[in-house]
Parts: C-alpha cells; structure tokens; sequence
C-alpha cells in the first residue's frame, strides 16, 4: 500500500484536491436548502402554481430599476391571481450584467419558471433573449429593455415598453404636435444605448416633420456632474426648448445648472425622467412645467388602486418600471387564458403557443392600452404629462 | 512506464491533462443525462474561458512573477477581434466550430500583438510600477472599445472610431444587407452565440500544454530564472527582457482565445464587463489556486466561478458570504496550524509541498 501511495501521492495535488473538494462540498450544501429565496404570491405553498420569474439588478448602481421591476411582477402575481389561476413568482439578481443575468435565468429555469418577466436592462435582456429563444425555449416579456435588438429574429421574446426608434418617433411627433415653433436643443448621454438610441430616431424623425433643431450637446456617464458647458452652447445656438432622452439623476443637474446660469428653457424628457421628483437634494421647484413622455403617471386617478397598495407592500411610489412589469404579468395572465393553457403547461409549450396569443389581447393596463406586434414590439399611445405643483398632469 | 513518464514532472503534467480530461467526460457525460442543473450547464462555457484566463494570468504572475492587473484587457481585445472574425465569416464559413476555430486564432493574434505592443514599455518596469501600468493599460482598452462602432457587409469590414461621442451606426454607410456588431458604448449586441463546451474544453487542453511545456522548456527555465533572481540571471547572459515579454505576449494571446471564446458564447457584450474587477477576479483565481500551480488555478477558477452563483438563496447577502468564503479559504490554506495538523496526520505532506510547486 505504501509503495501504491508512494507512487501515486507526488503527483498528487494534494491542496487542490482539498480545496475542490470542499467547495464542492459546500456548494452542494447550499443547492440543498434552495428554496428559501424570494418567492410571493399566492398558492406557493401548495406547489400548484403558474411561476414567473423576474430579472433584475437588486443590487448595485441600478438596483432601484431592478427592485422596481421585481416589486411590481410580485405584486402581479398577488393580484392577478385567481384560484384556478394562482401564480408565484422569484425575483434572482443580475447586477445588470448579461453573464449573470443568463446564470439568473438558469437557475430560475431550474426552479420551474414557466414565464419570464425581465430582465430589467437592456444588454441583459439581449442575451437572455438568445438563450430564452433557444431550445429548451421559455417565453420571455421584458418590461423594460427598449432596445430593437432585443426582440429581433426571436419569437417568444417581447417588450411591454417602447423601443427607443419608436419613442424617440413618438417624442418627434407629440413635439411637431404641441411646440412647432420652438428651436430645439437635443441632449443626450452618448454613452448610453437607451439615450442614443431615442436620439437616432428623434433626429430622423425631426428632420422629415421639420422641427428646427438647432444644437446637440452629448455627455458621458463619467461627465454629467456638470452641464454649464453645453447649456451655454446651446443658449449662444438660440434653443428655446431642450429634447432630453436622458435619465432623471443628469436631468436634474440639467435643470439645476440652467437656473443657475438663468437660462428660461423648456424641457421634455422621456420614461427615463421619470422620478426625478424624488431625487435626493433636489429642488423640485425647478422640475415645474417639465414635459415627460413616459406611459405611467402615480398621480392619476385610474392608477391609484395599484400605486396605494404598491405603497402599503414596498413603501414607495411606484415608477414606470414597476408599471410595466405589472402589465407583463396581466398581459402573460390574459394570453395564457386566451391560448386555453394549463397552470401545469410545460415552458416550451408556453414558449410555442404564448406569442400567438399576446399578438392577438388588448391590455386595458396601467400604462395605456397594450397590444402586440408580431415583431414582439408594443404599441400603445405615447403620453405626455407636465409636472405641475409636484405633479403630472396630463398635457 | 515508458521513460519518458519516469521523469516526476512530466508525469505531473500528464495527470494534470488526465485529469482536466476525466472531468470534462464527466461533466458531458452527466450532462448528457441531464444530471447538472440549468444553472451550472449554462456556465461551462464560461467557466472554460475563465480556466484559461487563470492559467494564462498564471503565467505572468506565477510563473514570471511580473504583477499585471490588466489581464481583463486583453481578454477584450480577444473577445472584440473574436465577435468580428466569426460575425463577418457568417457566410463564408457556414460551420460553427470552424468559424469558432477561426474566431479563436483571430483573438489569440490580436491579443498577442496587443500584448507585445505593451509589453515594449511595460516590461522595462516592475513590481508596483508594473502593476500600476497595467492596470491603467486595461482601462485604456475598455475606453478605446467603447468607442469602437463595427459593422460589416459585402464590401467589407467598417469601423469607427467614436471620439467625440457624436457618430452612430448610421455614419458607418453599410449597405441594406450590411449589419453593425459593435456599437460603441453598447458594446457587441445581438451576435451569434457559437462557443461550445467541447471548443472550451479543446481550448483548456491547448493552454494547459503550452504553458506546462514553456515552463518545463529552456525557455521555461530562463523565465523562472528571471524571476527568482534577475541580477543573477542577467550576469549569466539571460535576457531578463526578453524571456519576460515571451511570458506576456504567450498569455496575452491566451487571454485572447479565452476572449474569444468568451465573447462568442455570449450574444451581448459591454466593454465594461471588461473592467478592472474583472482582472481582480481573475488574480484572485490565481492567487487563491496558488501562484505557478496551474492545476491550483483551474479548481480555483471553477469553484469560483460557481459559487457565486450557488449561493443565490442568499440574495443580498450572497456577495457579503462569498467575500467571507474567499478569506476563509485564503486563511485555511495558509494556516501553519492546520498545516502542522495534516502533516502529523499525512507524514507525506512535506514532500507534496514542494511537488505542489512543481508546475514552476
């Protein structure tokens, strides 16, 4: 035996084989107590539900898009839920990054998920896109990722929100519509897909309705502390009104630093702007008579039964974010009984007959009246609101 | 045994492929049998690029013993180069795995070559210093690849070079079948995933052979020369430059294939995955599998990049816990108590010791 040993040990690396083992060891521990993690709804206990899972950054710089996402799916699933149709959904983490976010969708597709609401951001929801539209296929509705891509070529993949070709279209449109006169300034976070991809089509678009854009000033993430440089540009260009596809946190510097400077401009963001009301040492004063695109409004009358419960469960004022995952839950709930499915229907089978009956339901939803094209995009009326004593109203 | 098996280290290194081998016909084998959960098939791939990258990080800073934490960069510019080559091949190379091939060759060069051009200035430093550069080199990379719009149509290959953050896919004039890859701050969106298990398991192999052979190699035994003395070795008449930039340009080319494959696997891709986090993680595979141990570096590459995923129950926490699962591990491993304690147990142990260390 000795010899045997002695023959074989040198070659033996004797750490690693330890250190294996005991992670393996571990990690197989910690598979066996799996089922802890968050799961709402209702029926979860008895095991005999229709499972969604979400997908978003919980943690990290985009946490508050991701929590909103999975706030607004798992109270969804508590309303949606009937007794034949009872749903249960997991929210799994993915710090906005496409490998994590493709390691979330596994580890929900092991769990059982039978429909996907997410993921949240856009480069995540591109590659979870390809794998969730690759055999074995599981539909997937993201209620925020507005890019093309993510829908292209796929057939079970959907958007509950507007691409940004469409809505940088839309916002060109309602401008044409409400201020033909006014010279235009475009700003925008070059860095950004979401906010270059609104540009692009705001451009095009703008250019064939002849609205008069006079400037364009962009940014990067690293540079938007401070905007008195471009605004200044485009105060010398003579812009009257600023087009900002851009996120509420720049805006908000955006229209702290045009006061500062005193400069009297109109402004008209899209989804993005959308809670700049509630950022941190802000005086929201300023945002008085900002126009914003965006599909949801807190303040209106027909919302007020989702946003009080929203409230009671998370203890904030629901955003555009957890507005569309809750109609992406309604929309799965409508077609799944449209399409005549099963509670217990196999994913791929939900994969394969779901996308008929999404194109084919109307969605009377928080965020407008939803239809789908069998592109996968969404179409419902763009709106605008106005921000008027802290609160928006629709313009 | 045959002769050549007599010699202690060469029979290291053929049960180091032995068993890299055995565990991929393992894993196929239970994957063919639908044994390994979702969640751990749909990280092989990954986890194969990640093997590679820690064994060619090895290289560098196990086996040269130069810090470099910019590894991650060439790992893009692998990954980038890949994307483009097996993008633009769609049609003339109709076969994934050739196509795959080729995407690999194409990353290893470009990685390669990114690597010799740094490594002309880079190498002259050490220690801190070079540390220091390389790392400022690989976010270099990851700003210069944010700025980069490729497309490609029947004419060719087009590419941008975005500096004032003004210029779109649309300034790239392809023409109606022509379709972009990399689209700047976006990164490479809606590519073909064609990265197999089987091509990473093939990639793992080709590493693990060339590192061990370089290392037991004339060259192999300059390189570890330079680092255990480099006055010594210089007075001897060893290039200390040379065998330094052979180490880096090697791993270079290597992270670039781990790129690639990387890069194919995926069907979007940011240039910030490729950040300075990324070169840490990978050092911490290196470190934690033990610095010239390249069977060290494959468990420790596996087991972490599992991990953080196993402990998803743990939600918010599961970064908290996998922190104090590295420093438990980085304490256990080099605790002279316990080391005492197994060797009284395993009277062997001393002399294991010095074969752990036998990669280099």
């Amino acid at each position: 035996m000795s010899s045997l040993t002695g023959t074989f040990n040198p070659v033996m690396n004797r750490r690693s084989v330890i250190a294996g083992v005991a992670g393996l060891g571990a990690t197989s521990i910690l598979a066996g107590c799996s089922d802890s993690a968050s799961e709402g709804g209702s029926g979860a206990s008895d095991g005999a539900a229709f499972k969604i899972g979400a997908i978003g950054p919980l943690t990290g710089a985009a946490a508050s898009y991701g929590n909103s996402v999975c706030n607004g799916v798992e109270l969804g699933c508590k309303d949606f839920s009937t007794d034949e149709f009872p749903l249960t959904s997991k929210a799994e983490d993915d710090v906005a990054d496409g490998e994590k976010s493709v390691n979330a969708f596994n580890s929900l597709a092991d769990w059982g998920m039978q429909a996907l609401v997410g993921p949240t951001t856009t480069g995540a929801s591109i590659a979870v896109a390809e794998v969730a539209n690759s055999d074995p296929k599981v539909f997937m509705m993201t209620p925020s990722a507005s890019s093309p891509d993510v829908t292209a070529n796929k057939t079970c993949v959907f958007q509950a929100c507007f691409n940004d070709p469409n809505q940088g279209e839309n916002a060109a449109v309602k401008l044409a519509e409400m201020f033909p006169d006014e010279k235009f300034v475009v700003f925008y976070n070059s860095g950004d897909p979401y906010s270059a991809g609104i540009r692009d089509a705001f451009v095009a678009k703008a250019a064939e309705l002849k609205l008069e854009v006079v400037d364009e000033e962009s940014f990067k993430d690293d540079s938007q502390t401070s905007f008195t440089n471009q605004l200044t540009k485009a105060k010398d260009a003579g812009a009257t009104m600023i087009f900002a596809p851009i996120y509420y946190t720049p805006a908000s510097v955006l229209l702290t630093n045009a006061n500062e400077m005193g400069y009297e401009v109109k402004m008209m963001g899209c989804d993005g702007m959308d809670g700049i009301l509630g950022v941190e040492g802000f005086d929201t004063s300023l945002a008085e008579g900002l126009f914003l695109m965006t599909p949801f409004s807190a303040d209106e009358e027909k919302n007020a039964d989702f946003v009080n419960a929203y409230k009671a469960a998370y203890d904030e004022v629901p955003d555009q974010f957890a507005a569309d995952a809750y109609d992406a839950v309604h929309a799965i709930v409508m077609a799944m009984q449209e399409a005549g499915l099963a509670i217990d229907a196999d994913p791929a089978e939900i994969a394969e007959k779901l996308p008929a009956a999404v194109t084919s339901i109307k969605v009377e939803g928080l965020t407008g009246t939803l239809t789908w094209n069998d592109k996968g995009e969404v179409e419902k009326d763009p709106m605008v609101y106005v921000i008027q004593d802290g609160k928006y109203v629709a313009a | 045994m045959p002769q050549f098996l007599k010699n202690k280290k060469t029979r290291h290194d053929f049960v180091t492929y032995g068993l890299v081998i055995l565990a991929f016909i393992v894993v196929s084998f239970m994957q063919a049998n639908h044994m390994i959960p979702r969640m751990i098939a749909g990280q092989l791939v990954p986890i194969c690029a990640y093997i590679v990258m820690a064994i060619s990080l090895n290289l560098v800073v196990g086996v040269a013993g130069d810090l470099s934490l910019g590894h991650a960069g060439f790992m893009s510019v692998g990954a980038y180069t890949g994307i483009v080559a097996a993008m633009s091949l769609a049609e003339a190379v109709p076969n994934d795995g050739i196509r795959l091939v080729i995407a690999l060759l194409v990353g290893a060069a470009s990685a390669a070559l990114a690597g010799f051009i740094i490594g002309i200035p880079v190498l002259r430093l050490s220690g801190d210093y070079l540390a220091i550069v390389t790392l400022a080199f690989g976010e270099i990379i990851k700003e210069v690849v944010t700025c980069l719009i490729v497309g490609v149509d029947e004419r060719g290959i087009h590419a941008l070079f975005n500096l004032t953050g003004k210029l779109t896919v649309d300034d790239l004039g392809l023409t109606e079948t022509g379709f972009a890859i990399i689209k700047g701050a976006q990164g490479a969106a809606g590519t073909e995933t064609i990265s197999s298990f089987f091509a990473g398991f093939l990639l793992v192999m080709v590493a693990l052979v060339v590192v061990l052979n370089l290392v037991r190699s004339r060259t192999g035994r300059a390189i570890l020369a330079v680092r255990d003395n480099r006055i010594a070795a210089e007075s001897v008449g060893i290039s200390t430059t040379k065998y330094r930039m052979i180490a880096f340009v090697v791993s270079a080319a290597l992270a670039g294939a781990a790129g690639a494959l990387f890069g194919n696997s995926f069907s979007q891709l940011s240039a910030t995955k490729f950040d300075f986090n990324m070169s840490i993680l990978i050092l911490v595979f290196v470190v934690l599998g033990g610095l010239g141990n390249m069977r060290g570096s494959i468990v420790a590459a596996a087991v972490l990049t599992i991990l953080p995923e196993a402990l998803r129950q743990f939600s918010d926490y599961r970064m908290l816990v996998y922190a104090i699962v590295l420093i438990i591990v980085m304490i256990a491993t080099n605790n002279d108590t316990l080391k005492n304690l197994i060797s009284r147990v395993l009277p062997k142990r001393t002399s294991l010791e010095e074969e752990v260390r036998a990669d280099a």
